[in-house]
C-alpha cells in the first residue's frame, strides 16, 4: 500500500489500466513494446553466451560478416520500421486538429499545478478552473496543451498518452472516459522542485450530470457574494492579489481560480483530500506540504482567522 | 462503554497503550489518511505530507494535555478531533467531516502513538 496520504482517488495513477478508446491502443502498444524489447533482449543472450561458451563452429559463424549484416543491419531496420509504422498508425488519431462540434479544453501548465480554461466553438475561453478537469463520458475531448514557465508533461494514464506542454507550443492530444469515474493524472516531465507533487484529476460524468456540472461553473459559486468573516480575512490577507473568486472583487491571475474551489476533490493540484482541515493546513503553511510551491506560508493569521478563511473557501461550491 | 471510559482513565502508562473499548486504532488510521490529518500534523505512520501548522503527533499517546488545555482522556480527545472548535473557540484546528464513531477510532489510534 502506498505510504502517501490520499483521500485523492486515482493520485498516483496507474500506468497500465486503460479506461478509453485512446489509451487502450497506448497500452496495447506498450505491451508489444515490453515483449519485443525481452525478445531482442534474449536473442543478445542467446549469442553472448554461444559467443562464451559455443563451440568452435557456432563462434566462427557469429563472427563472420554476414551476421553483422542480418543481424546489426536488416533485422533491426525492418523491426524498428514496422513498429514505427504499427505505432504512429496506432496513435494518429490522438494528435488530430478538433472537429467541428469536438468538446475543447485548453491546458496550461505552471510551476506546479495546471490552469484550465473549456473553450468555445470558436476557441475562445468560456470557463476557467484548475487542477481539475470534467467531461462527459463516451465523448472524445481535444486537449490544447500548452506551457507558461518551462515544459510540463501531460499524463492521464488511464485515459490517453503523454504530450509534452512546450512553451509557445500548442499540443494537441484526445482522450475520452468510457466510464464515470474520477481518473488521476500527473506531470510526467521534471519541471523544478515540487515536480512529483504536481498532480491533476480527470472527473467522467454522465452526459446529464456534466452539463449540470458545467451549469454551476458557469456562474459565482452563491457563498461568494454573501457576507462571511472568512472573506474578510482573504481580503485582508490579499490573497484575491494571486486567486480570483467569481462574483466578488478578488481577480488575481497569477495563482489557481477558486471560483468554486470547494466542489473540487483535491487540493494543492490532485495531491490533498479537499475539507476544510486540509484547507486551513495549506493556507497556514502549504511550504511544508509543497515545498517550493509559489505560495508564501501565512504566520499571521489568528487560529480563528484560519478556520474563518478556510470554512468560506470550502463553501464555493 | 463509560465504565471502559472510566476504566480507561486511570491508564497505567508503563502498559500498552490506551485503548478504547469498540474503536479500532487501525480503521482510525485509514481515517486520517482520508481526512488529511497530516496536511498540519506531522505524523508517525504517514511518511508524506508532514504539514507544520499544527503540532507533530509524535508521542501523542503518551502526552498528558490535548492542545495544550485539556486532560488528555478518550472522551475529550474523541470531541477535540471531531469538533476541536466547539472547545477551544480560538483554536486553528477546524471541525472534522467524521462521525463520532469515527473520531473515537481516530482518538484509539492516537494513543497508539509512542
Amino acid at each position: 500500500m502506498s505510504a502517501r496520504t490520499p483521500g485523492t482517488s486515482g493520485w498516483p495513477p496507474p500506468a497500465l489500466d486503460p479506461a478509453g478508446p485512446f489509451a487502450g491502443p497506448l497500452n496495447v502498444l506498450a505491451w508489444v513494446l515490453f515483449a519485443m524489447a525481452a525478445a531482442v533482449l534474449v536473442i543478445v543472450l542467446a549469442a553472448l553466451g554461444v559467443a562464451l561458451f559455443g563451440p568452435r563452429r557456432w563462434r566462427a559463424r557469429l563472427g563472420g560478416e554476414r551476421l553483422i549484416w542480418i543481424g546489426g543491419l536488416a533485422f533491426p531496420v525492418v523491426v524498428l520500421s514496422a513498429l514505427l509504422i504499427y505505432g504512429l498508425g496506432l496513435t494518429s488519431r490522438l494528435t488530430e486538429e478538433p472537429a467541428p462540434g469536438e468538446m475543447r479544453v485548453r491546458v496550461t501548465g505552471e510551476m506546479w499545478w495546471w490552469r484550465v480554461a473549456y473553450l468555445d466553438a470558436q476557441g475562445r475561453e468560456a470557463l476557467q478552473d484548475a487542477n481539475e478537469l470534467h467531461i462527459p463520458v463516451g465523448r472524445p475531448v481535444v486537449l490544447e496543451l500548452d506551457s507558461a514557465d518551462v515544459i510540463h508533461s501531460f499524463w492521464v494514464p488511464r485515459l490517453s498518452g503523454k504530450v509534452d506542454m512546450i512553451p509557445g507550443r500548442r499540443n494537441l492530444m484526445r482522450f475520452q472516459a468510457d466510464a464515470p469515474g474520477v481518473y488521476g493524472g500527473q506531470c510526467a516531465e521534471y519541471c523544478g522542485g515540487p515536480h512529483a507533487l504536481m498532480g491533476f484529476v480527470v472527473v467522467a460524468h454522465e452526459p446529464a450530470a456534466y452539463e449540470a456540472w458545467r451549469a454551476r461553473q458557469a456562474v459565482p459559486a452563491p457563498a461568494a457574494t454573501v457576507p462571511h468573516p472568512g472573506a474578510a480575512v482573504f481580503d485582508r490577507s490579499g490573497c484575491g492579489a494571486c486567486h480570483t473568486v467569481a462574483g466578488t472583487a478578488f481577480n488575481g491571475l497569477a495563482g489557481p481560480d477558486l471560483s468554486h474551489v470547494g466542489s473540487r476533490r483535491t487540493l494543492g493540484a490532485g495531491i490533498l483530500p479537499n475539507n476544510q482541515g486540509a484547507l486551513a493546513g495549506w493556507i497556514a503553511d502549504s511550504q511544508s506540504i509543497k515545498p517550493g510551491n509559489r505560495m508564501p506560508a501565512y504566520p499571521v493569521l489568528t487560529g480563528r482567522e484560519l478556520r474563518d478563511v478556510s470554512a468560506w473557501l470550502e463553501s464555493l461550491e | 462503554m463509560l465504565l471502559a471510559l472510566l476504566t480507561a482513565a486511570c491508564s497505567d502508562k508503563s502498559g500498552g497503550p490506551r485503548e478504547i473499548a469498540g474503536a479500532d486504532p487501525a480503521r482510525g488510521l485509514e481515517i486520517a489518511r482520508r481526512v488529511g490529518c497530516a496536511a498540519c500534523h506531522e505524523t508517525p505512520g504517514i511518511a508524506w505530507p508532514r504539514g507544520a501548522a499544527g503540532p507533530s503527533l509524535e508521542g501523542f499517546g503518551g502526552r498528558p494535555l490535548i492542545a495544550g488545555r485539556f486532560p488528555n482522556q478518550p472522551d475529550r480527545l474523541a470531541r477535540w478531533v471531531r469538533e476541536a472548535p466547539s472547545m477551544a473557540p480560538e483554536t486553528g484546528m477546524p471541525a472534522t467531516p467524521i462521525s463520532e464513531a469515527e473520531a473515537r477510532d481516530v482518538a484509539a489510534w492516537l494513543y497508539t502513538l509512542q
